[in-house]
């Protein structure tokens, strides 16, 4: 611990941005240190992506100044940022899948084998480089390879390793943990950390408190587009965060959700069973039974076969072998328009590639699957239409100007909100939520949970996955463990984190 | 005054009207209409028949590349559609004014309709079920038909002596072309079905995200699948209406290029080709300012060898107007000149 207060790398003020209806952005200041890492927090809407959009220059402030060490800049577009020493690193990785790691890292400064020598780009110090690269950060990978091949996690820190490659002076990482798990979210700390040690100015955005107070020094907290304060991390804890981002006390963020199954929920005949289903390479043979009223959680590690198996319930992939079985009947259910018919609602977890149609409004989007239902000629009126986007936008807390704008426009989890809401306008008889929480911010997520545990108290059947086990035990009532592909195991309601993990991690007195 | 300039017809209806102005200004009695025969005369009139196929086509193609796909092979379905219905009618030509069909003309309108479609759903499947990129699927179809129709044909172009058939390409019904009526009864009917049931709001969703689409349960595959098949239907509607105005059929000719200027005729009209956001009034317009450009090169009475150079740059000054970019830029530099000069 040095007294001397380290450099101020960027300083920015008074960054105001509006757009139509909405005013992101009302007199932020940043400022961020060399050797630091720096956590913008805020609830979706706050502002965080704008004024990362701003200090990146995809949209040019309408008011406010940025200096970088001290020189006024005005960042005119990502690439220009990223010449001055702005790099940043969003949510969904931007790794080009159809290009080799390699490739993607030294995009655009391939290094140029000499003319005596041919010319063209030196394809071995291109790989030489990017193997470098890497491992000076300890990663340790195939660089020739796809990098749409790798998984999510590794995508990551090839990205987080393409953003430092062009010597950046702040490091700005947007949701970087939000699709990594326990293992992978320290991997990318470690590197984090061996980037701050280097000077690196960082600021990091998540959801994640607990991640908040491993690696950040300090805070800057958004609402609602304004500045709040900034704060060292050791001097707000938790619940004043909470505090500072919601606006209000959440006295109850951490108790446990309220008990609410029904007394014959476990003797209730199922609704949706799954037999024996399984799909090659993906998900070994299981069975798996929704009733209704229950929520039923899946816990498990990333590709441990989560996903797979949602999509398998929805037909949203071909099963290799098994039966499913409505109220004990069988039922054909060969795509998603059948899993549709047999009322089965299912939101995805890549809500950019398959569940927003960015072009169309809120109202839209919220009516298509009930649509989708009613069929071609029993089309719903525009003023149904609006009736139910408006009840649904209300109920469920969307943030949007009004329901005539185009989705793409909303935050994040004013998304997801969105397209939680198209399923429930079909009213499912069993919903499969998968990660609905990723990337939303807690308040948000309080809300999520009790809209969940308020379906099941409906009647519905709840499928919910999430990579955050401490979710899943707060909000099951059964959960459903799996492990490499395949079913591990089911625990009660009530059984506690540690559980979960010991099954997860086959680990000696868990429960078989 | 901004909502209107917003309006996504605004910039192709400016383009149309600009383009008639200009015609007019070449040739006064452009603009004239007269009647004459129990309908009307005049070279707007003119240009709305012989827009009529084009108009139709693009209509198809409209929905196609709403779906994010492409349609190439209309041109050839267009001389498909034209062989099968010239030598189904065919006729002779007889000294005694006497002249009959072959087969009923209803059946081989259908015939040639119906065979039209099918060429639709053999692309559609192709693109769905085969999982071909549109254009390379219909690329298939845009070599093979024209061959089909040279085999059907032998070669040949095949007169038709066959009054009656006549109607569709030449007629006039209340004092406009039938042609005219035809296409818009296609746009009537295809307005009523984006506008009165679903399938608007399924072909944009599935436009613009099909992996959500499908997510969200729309039967994707079901849809497109239609979309191609209406889009061959089209080109065979289309195909009648030529062969029935130049009274024959000709293989080698017949649609030559059409899926060209569809595909420009839609593009002009604000339809986004990377599927999703779609205008049929826009398209409608595309085909007409296509249409009024021929017309008035024609009327200028460019030397033919030069005609496809003037046409080229005609359509590139149109593309240029139409450019949201290119118009920031000639605004930006107007002001800055304009910010100069004070």
């Amino acid at each position: 611990m040095s007294n001397v207060e380290p450099e101020i790398v960027l300083r920015a003020r008074d960054i105001t941005r509006a757009f139509p209806g909405v005013q992101a952005l009302a007199g932020v200041d940043l400022t961020l240190r060399a050797g630091e890492v720096h956590a913008l927090m805020g609830q979706n809407g706050a502002g965080k992506s704008t004024l990362i959009k701003v200090l990146t220059g995809v949209y040019a402030p309408d008011a406010g100044s940025i200096e970088l060490l001290g020189r006024p800049i005005t960042p005119a577009s990502p690439i220009h940022a990223q010449e001055l020493g702005l790099s940043a690193v969003h949510q969904e990785s931007h790794l080009l899948p159809n290009l080799s790691v390699a490739e993607n890292i030294c995009a655009g400064r391939y290094p140029r084998r000499p003319w005596s020598r041919g010319g063209g780009i030196d394809w071995r110090e291109t790989n030489k480089r990017a193997r470098e690269l890497l491992a000076g950060l300890g990663i340790v990978l195939d660089v020739t390879q796809l990098a749409g091949g790798l998984p999510a996690a590794l995508q990551q820190l090839a990205t987080v390793a393409r953003a430092v490659a062009t010597d950046a002076r702040v490091l700005i990482l947007d949701e970087p943990t939000s699709s990594l798990d326990a293992d992978e979210v320290q991997a990318l700390f470690a590197l984090i950390r061996r980037l701050r040690d280097q000077g690196v100015a960082i600021l990091f955005v998540t959801h994640f408190l607990d991640q908040v107070y491993e690696i950040c020094d300090r805070m800057t907290v958004l609402r609602n587009g304004k500045f709040v304060g900034e704060y060292a991390c050791a001097r707000l804890d938790a619940r004043g965060l909470v505090a500072a981002m919601v606006g209000r006390e959440i006295a109850n963020a951490e108790k446990p959700a309220v008990s609410h199954v029904p007394a014959d929920a476990a003797t209730r005949p199922p609704v949706l069973a799954a037999k024996n289903i399984s799909r090659r390479g993906q998900l070994k043979p299981m069975d798996i039974e929704l009733r209704s009223g229950e929520v039923l959680g899946l816990a498990g590690l990333l590709g441990s076969g989560r996903t797979e198996l949602a999509r398998l319930l929805f037909a949203l992939d071909a099963r290799d072998s098994g039966d499913i079985a409505i109220d004990g009947n069988p039922v054909r259910l060969d795509g998603p328009a059948d899993a549709l018919a047999l009322e089965i609602g299912f939101c995805p977890e890549d809500r950019k590639h398959s569940g927003i149609v960015a072009d169309l409004s809120v109202r839209e989007n919220i009516a298509l699957a009930l649509q989708a239902r009613m069929g071609l000629r029993k089309f719903l009126k525009f003023s149904d239409q609006c009736a139910l986007a408006e009840k649904l936008v209300a109920a469920l807390g969307v943030k949007t100007a009004s329901i005539e704008t185009p989705i793409g426009q909303l935050s994040g989890g004013n998304q997801q909100k969105a397209i939680i809401a198209r399923w429930l306008a079909t009213h499912p008889r069993v919903l499969i939520l998968d990660e609905p929480t990723r990337g939303i911010d807690v308040a948000a997520k309080q809300e999520l949970m009790r809209e969940v545990l308020e379906l099941a108290q409906g009647g519905t059947a709840v499928l919910f996955i999430s990579a955050e086990i401490e979710e899943v035990v707060r909000v099951a009532d059964r959960i459903l463990v799996l492990r490499d592909r395949s079913k591990a195991g089911e625990l009660e309601r009530g059984c506690g984190e540690d559980a979960v993990y010991a099954m997860i991690a086959n680990a000696p007195g868990a429960p078989a | 005054m901004k909502r209107v300039t917003q309006h996504a017809l605004f910039w192709p209806a400016t383009t149309l009207v600009l383009l008639l102005i200009a015609s007019s200004v070449f040739n006064p009695q452009f603009l004239s209409l007269a009647w004459r025969d129990g309908h009307l005369y005049g070279s707007a009139i003119d240009i709305l028949n012989r827009a009529a196929p084009l108009m139709v086509v693009s209509l198809g193609m409209t929905l196609v590349i709403a779906v994010r796909g492409l349609d190439i092979s209309v041109g050839a379905v267009v001389a498909i559609a034209a062989a099968v219905a010239a030598l189904m009618i065919g006729g002779s030509f007889s000294a005694s004014g006497e002249v009959a069909s072959k087969f009923p003309l209803w059946l081989a309108l259908g015939s040639a309709l119906a065979i039209a479609a099918a060429c639709g759903l053999w692309n559609g499947l192709l693109v769905v079920k085969a999982g071909m990129q549109p254009i390379v699927a219909t690329l298939i179809l845009m070599v093979a038909g024209r061959g089909i129709a040279q085999l059907l044909t032998g070669g040949q172009i095949i007169t038709v002596y066959y009054p009656p058939y006549f109607k569709l390409g030449n007629g006039f019904l209340a004092g406009l072309p039938v042609a005219l009526w035809i296409a818009a009864l296609l746009w009537a009917a295809l307005h009523f079905l984006l506008s009165r049931t679903a399938l608007g709001l399924f072909i944009r969703a599935i436009g613009g995200n099909p992996e959500a689409a499908r997510v969200a349960g729309v039967r994707s595959s079901a849809i497109t699948l239609c979309v191609y098949t209406f889009c061959g239907l089209a080109a065979g509607v289309a195909g009648l209406i030529i062969s029935s105005n130049v009274k024959s059929a000709d293989a080698n000719n017949a649609g030559q290029l059409l899926e060209l200027d569809a595909i420009l005729a839609v593009t002009l009209g604000g339809t986004a080709l990377t599927g999703g956001r779609f205008t049929l009034a826009g398209t409608v317009l595309g085909a007409l300012i296509i249409q009024t450009l021929t017309s008035m090169i024609y009327s200028l009475g460019v030397p033919p060898e030069v005609n496809l150079v003037v046409k080229a740059a005609l359509v590139f000054a149109v593309m240029l107007l139409q450019s949201p970019e290119f118009r920031a830029l000639v605004a930006g530099s107007a002001r800055r000149t304009g910010a100069a000069s004070k």
